[in-house]
């Protein structure tokens, strides 16, 4: 079990310290600056958060001493010639019929860091960053350098090679409304999954466009988006245009994934070969942004169910974790110890996490509940924190 | 000789520009920017993006005057003017 938990604030980090059984927060770091995630290198204990700065740009931060010190790093960027096809901002003055017929180009800038994730034990210093708007960068160096990954940005449901030269297919990866405060509205990664028993596959998770795999190591990547469902264009059986809030892979069993989608709870026992829509709306599991799932049983998870989508808080003023032991087949919420009346949260994509027994989340209100027995009792470990962003255990 | 003032919030970044008067050639604010890039590297990644235009609310004056080439920051500061760095009003 692990015995730190980090939290990305709009007003910095917080790292929690387990001592002696309780869960304690050390003096916030990053002080005023938005950290959009921050997790623990398992690997090599480095901790990791990614700055959201309004002025100055995305950042990588590094602390190699648990957390005493921290090193800004400037690393990712976009490559000379890496553009991608505009996509237009839906705002109230947007004229469908204005864009041209044809596709136009904006040279890629890091608008945000949206994710970082450790490769695995083999692979000491491999590290995966996903950004907005759509890129996945690579690092082997322990973060010093990154590269991006090219084969998925020139992905043909991208419109193809563009530092060749225009569109050669349609461009079917839309924005993220996670994108407008950077005055644009361009597609993001949050979710990158490396199969801990095969470095060379992996996922990743657009919104909005669906998940890709790869099993060659990111050389090709493949839409796996069968079986999934939505209710925001004609066609809901679209290959693209999904919007998964969160994908998430059982360590143990690593052809069970889960993703909490904007239409729902859908789940995965082949790979992500094909999806099933496991929802249950009469329990309320159905709209949401986090999703984990146990380590070793790849049919039990959890999920904050929340009131879909025009809402997007707490369902009738009352949070509840549903948790699942059967693959989505049947769904049980509890509240024991969670707020019952005039609780308007709303839990983000990033901000549940397990660890062994222990489930902990926080709200975009600045709550922080934790549970240590798989989600049934929960103890609040805070109310006057910022927004959060990100909860991840250590 | 020119001068560049900045905003108090990037010494936080840089603290080896503080509490010190920077002064540098005239020239294009591109090649100012390189130099207190020398002087503190890394600092040209706050202000600017990877394509080297201005960042979206980071405000660069020159005496009075907003700088016109936020993409190629083409324009040119005499001897003894000031170039002054700001972050926009922005955030919560």
């Amino acid at each position: 079990m692990s015995n730190i938990i980090l939290l990305g604030t709009r007003k910095g980090t917080v790292i929690f310290d387990r001592i002696n059984g309780d869960w304690r927060p050390r003096p916030i770091t990053h002080e005023g600056i938005p950290i959009c995630y921050a997790a623990r290198d398992p690997r090599d204990g480095t901790l990791w958060a990614s700055l959201d700065h309004g002025h100055w740009g995305a950042k990588l931060s590094r602390s190699r001493d648990e957390g005493v010190t921290w090193e800004d790093m400037t690393s990712i960027k976009y490559p000379e010639g890496a553009r991608y096809i505009v996509n237009y901002l839906p705002t109230p003055d947007f004229d469908p019929e204005a864009p041209s017929a044809q596709a136009q180009y904006a040279d890629a800038i890091v608008y945000k860091i949206w994710n970082i994730t450790f490769g695995t034990a083999e692979q000491p210093g491999r590290l995966y960053a996903g950004t907005i708007p759509g890129g996945l960068f690579v690092s082997d160096d322990g973060g010093d350098s990154w590269e991006l990954n090219r084969p998925l940005w020139n992905h043909e449901s991208r419109g193809g090679d563009l530092f060749a030269g225009d569109a050669t297919s349609e461009n079917h990866w839309y924005g993220t409304p996670a994108s407008i405060d950077y005055g644009v509205f361009e597609p993001g990664i949050h979710s990158i999954i490396v199969d801990p028993y095969n470095a060379d596959h992996m996922y990743v998770a657009v919104s909005t466009a669906g998940v890709l795999e790869t099993t060659d190591g990111g050389q090709t990547w493949q839409g796996r988006n069968r079986g999934m469902l939505m209710d925001y264009l004609p066609n809901p059986l679209a290959d693209w245009g999904h919007d998964p809030h969160f994908v998430t892979c059982c360590p143990g069993q690593s052809a069970h994934l889960w993703q909490q989608n904007h239409c729902g709870v859908f789940y995965s026992d082949d790979g992500a070969q094909n999806w099933k829509k496991v929802s249950m709306p009469d329990a309320g599991v159905h709209f949401g942004f986090p999703i984990a799932v146990d380590e070793d049983d790849g049919r039990t998870a959890w999920v904050i169910p929340a009131q879909a989508d025009s809402e997007r808080m707490a369902i009738d003023g009352g949070l509840c974790v549903a948790r699942t032991t059967d693959g989505g087949q049947s769904w049980q919420t509890f509240r024991n110890g969670l707020p019952q009346d005039n609780a308007y949260d709303i839990v983000l994509r990033h901000s549940l996490d397990i660890s062994g027994d222990c489930l902990c989340f926080g709200s975009s209100t600045g709550n922080v509940y934790l549970s240590e027995d798989r989600g049934e009792n929960w103890q609040c470990l805070g109310n006057n924190f910022p927004p959060i962003y990100s909860v991840r255990f250590g | 000789m020119a001068t560049v003032e900045m905003t108090p919030h990037l010494y936080r970044f840089f603290p080896q520009l503080e509490n010190r008067p920077i002064t540098v050639p005239a020239s294009s604010v591109a090649e100012i920017l390189q130099a207190i890039n020398d002087i503190a590297p890394g600092f040209t990644d706050y202000v600017l993006d990877e394509r080297g235009a201005l960042r979206r609310h980071v405000k660069l004056c020159i005496n009075e005057t907003i700088v016109i080439d936020r993409k190629k920051l083409s324009d040119y500061v005499q001897d003894h003017e000031t170039v002054y760095i700001f972050q926009a009003l922005t955030g919560g």
